[in-house]
């Protein structure tokens, strides 16, 4: 595999980076030269081998710098991390999911020793070697849910299934396109997405909440969402808005390739097999737009994205005060020529 | 379409358990581990019935954490459709069978400080798995289990003899019954009430619960409806372009596939909705058996869930 883990920082002096390979391999969103909200949802099974969709759990050359982020941003806060009392067993079916799915994908990087309950893993790129008893949290630093998921790149939402609708009653969250699970644990599906413009008319909250109440085992879902942040910030919550909000003001037609960059999430929907809970991970990815428009398809595509799309969701993802800015800055890529079909480099 | 992959399995037993009922154990065809499930999960068998294909839910009643195999247990039903009546007289050790991944629509709420469960008959089978998990766990339950005779019991002694204080059997041939009101009224705050049985049981237990003021979210009820027979039908699926036969001892999504469609499917008992169909156009009445369409929906006409529902009359388009 030979993964060179970057060092790098997503806060103060902003290192963070992407090497040409990662730039190749970034998941750009658009299929086509619009946007408008769809259900897009998918099986989640391995696609295109050396993509971010070619594994259950993807790791990438970011992945050390990310859970020393996640680390620190624990530390400042550790409400970031909340799972309610009955979410504990659907934290011991995401510490399995996720030992098994890496030690299968990434034999060279982790390694999982299991004899009934007495389990062995090894986690080679983060150091770490920990023997405990599956089910039994005592045996553990840290709750299991907590405990993977300092070691997967990824926001994780965990949900509890009843009533016929999904309920955020776990989680852990550093690297959030501003939101807050201490705002929403023990929300519905609907509570929590009540500040989303456009797409409770659409109806679209129903479909999706029908499909995702019916993910099965042994068939997980993605879909892609999408926004834009100033500097590569991970943790672009609303506990810290004070301290990123006004970075947005910074921005100017020269620092514009480095300091904005086009942040892409790439949700997954994992059936938990014991607690019958539904997990979420939610994996941030960040491309710089001098990175970006080193691909000329995907520089022609953004900039008629942007430029074309409806003033609500520019507000919602909050960028509209900067979008002229963003549009002038990519149009001098945009020659005009068609774009191909589908979302990788030509 | 009918979501993720089928389990190739080997029938490792087929054990009857009284004049009714048998029980059948599954291992994996390709030696691995089986996936692990919840309490109160399904599994759906195909029965491949002299090249009819009958597909068939059924509670896994294995520990949940058991991965050498899955169990069921199967009632014979003489006046069915066919598939018990298949799984009793064809189904031997050894046979090669397909099932599907575990699907669960009568979870355990794992809010609960105590889980009060009421069976009847053949629908103890979910809480055998309930009972496993919550006791691996340290769960709190209580199990009331009414049978039709002592030889009829499925599994009571048995449950009786792994969990004392904490189960009580219920004759109906010497007169004993649940005192409903009495248990209900005495349970602690937290409690949650789940039923399974036949539907007579399961409209008492709801009603019952509602009326002594028991909030809706901690009543859970599993109850699959096998398709009914009824009177054949045609039907036209516009998207496929095929006009399609209904038998009358075959619902119309059996008829679907039979027809090379493969259109979603989960709980093939109206329960889950995933097989939800549109109704184009129509000259005639439904039959709707499902639990999912609102009543609204029905009254519109424009939904049918084809696993357990039917029609009557002239004419029927669906977008299928």
């Amino acid at each position: 595999m030979g993964i060179i883990f970057r060092e790098e920082t997503f806060y103060n002096d902003f290192t963070f980076r992407n090497s040409p390979e990662a730039i190749r391999r970034f998941p750009f969103p658009f299929h086509e030269d619009s946007y408008m909200y769809s259900v897009n949802l998918e099986p989640h099974k391995s696609y295109r081998p050396g993509s971010v969709l070619e594994r259950a759990f993807d790791v990438d050359e970011h992945y050390v710098s990310e859970m020393r982020d996640r680390a620190r941003v624990l530390a400042e806060d550790p409400l970031r991390c909340q799972s309610l009392p009955h979410m504990t067993l659907a934290g011991w079916d995401l510490l399995e999911l996720i030992m098994v799915s890496k030690a299968e994908e990434y034999p060279d990087l982790f390694e999982l020793h299991r004899d009934g309950n007495r389990w062995h893993w090894i986690n080679r790129p983060l150091g770490i070697e920990q023997r405990f008893t599956f089910l039994d949290e005592t045996t553990l630093p840290y709750g299991p849910m907590e405990y993977i998921t300092r070691q997967t790149q990824g926001d994780f939402a965990v949900l509890d299934q009843r009533e016929d609708n999904l309920w955020m009653d776990a989680g852990m969250v550093t690297t959030q396109a501003d939101w807050s699970l201490d705002f929403d644990i023990g929300m519905n599906f609907f509570e929590w997405h009540a500040p989303v413009p456009k797409a409770a008319e659409m109806g679209i909250f129903q479909r999706a909440l029908k499909f995702l109440l019916n993910v099965q085992q042994g068939a997980p879902a993605r879909r892609f969402n999408w926004t834009m942040t100033v500097n590569p910030l991970l943790d672009t919550s609303p506990e810290n808005y004070h301290k990123w909000g006004v970075m947005k003001r910074d921005l100017t037609l020269e620092n514009m390739g480095q300091m904005m960059h086009l942040r892409v999430e790439l949700q997954t929907f994992f059936r938990l097999p014991r607690s019958n809970g539904l997990v979420f991970p939610i994996r941030c990815y960040l491309i710089k737009l001098d990175e970006l428009v080193t691909v000329p398809k995907w520089a022609r595509r953004f900039h008629r994205v942007l430029r074309d799309l409806p003033v609500e969701l520019a507000t919602y993802k909050g960028f509209v005060d900067n979008r002229p800015k963003i549009v002038e800055w990519l149009s001098k890529y945009d020659d005009g020529a068609p774009t191909s079909p589908g979302i990788w480099p030509d | 379409m009918s979501g993720a992959p089928k389990i190739a399995v080997t029938v490792a037993e087929v054990t009857p358990v009284n004049e009714l009922v048998t029980r059948f154990r599954f291992v994996r065809r390709d030696g691995k581990p089986m996936p692990t499930f919840s309490g109160g999960a399904h599994t759906v068998v195909e029965m491949n019935d002299n090249g009819r294909i009958r597909r068939n839910p059924y509670s896994l009643m294995s520990d949940p954490a058991d991965c050498e195999g899955y169990s069921i247990s199967v009632r014979r039903d003489d006046q069915g459709r066919g598939g018990s009546l298949f799984m009793h007289r064809r189904v031997t050790p050894g046979m090669e069978m397909q099932i599907s991944n575990p699907v669960n629509l009568f979870g355990l709420d794992l809010r609960a400080r105590k889980h009060l469960m009421i069976a009847g008959g053949i629908g103890i089978t979910p809480f055998l798995a309930q009972i496993k998990q919550l006791k691996a766990t340290g769960g709190h339950f209580e199990l009331h289990y009414a049978v039709r005779s002592a030889p009829l019991a499925s599994y009571a002694d048995e449950l009786r003899a792994e969990n004392p204080g904490r189960v009580r059997v219920y004759h109906d041939e010497r007169g004993e019954a649940i005192d409903l009101e009495r248990l209900l009224e005495g349970q602690p705050l937290g409690t949650h009430l789940y039923v399974c049985g036949p539907k007579g049981m399961i409209g008492w237990v709801r009603n019952t619960a509602a009326r002594l003021g028991w909030p809706r979210g901690a009543v859970h009820h599993e109850e699959f409806l096998a398709p009914s027979s009824g009177k054949p039908f045609e039907a036209t699926l516009a998207r496929s372009n095929k006009v399609i036969q209904v038998g009358e001892h075959e619902s119309l999504l059996e008829a679907i596939e039979a027809a090379g469609v493969d259109p979603p499917y989960l709980c093939r008992g109206g329960a889950c909705g995933q097989c939800e169909t549109d109704v184009l156009e129509h000259d005639g009445i439904f039959l709707h058996n499902d639990h999912w369409l609102t009543e609204e929906q029905r009254a519109s006409c424009t939904k049918i869930m084809p696993c357990v529902s039917r029609f009557e009359g002239r004419k029927l388009v669906l977008d299928r």
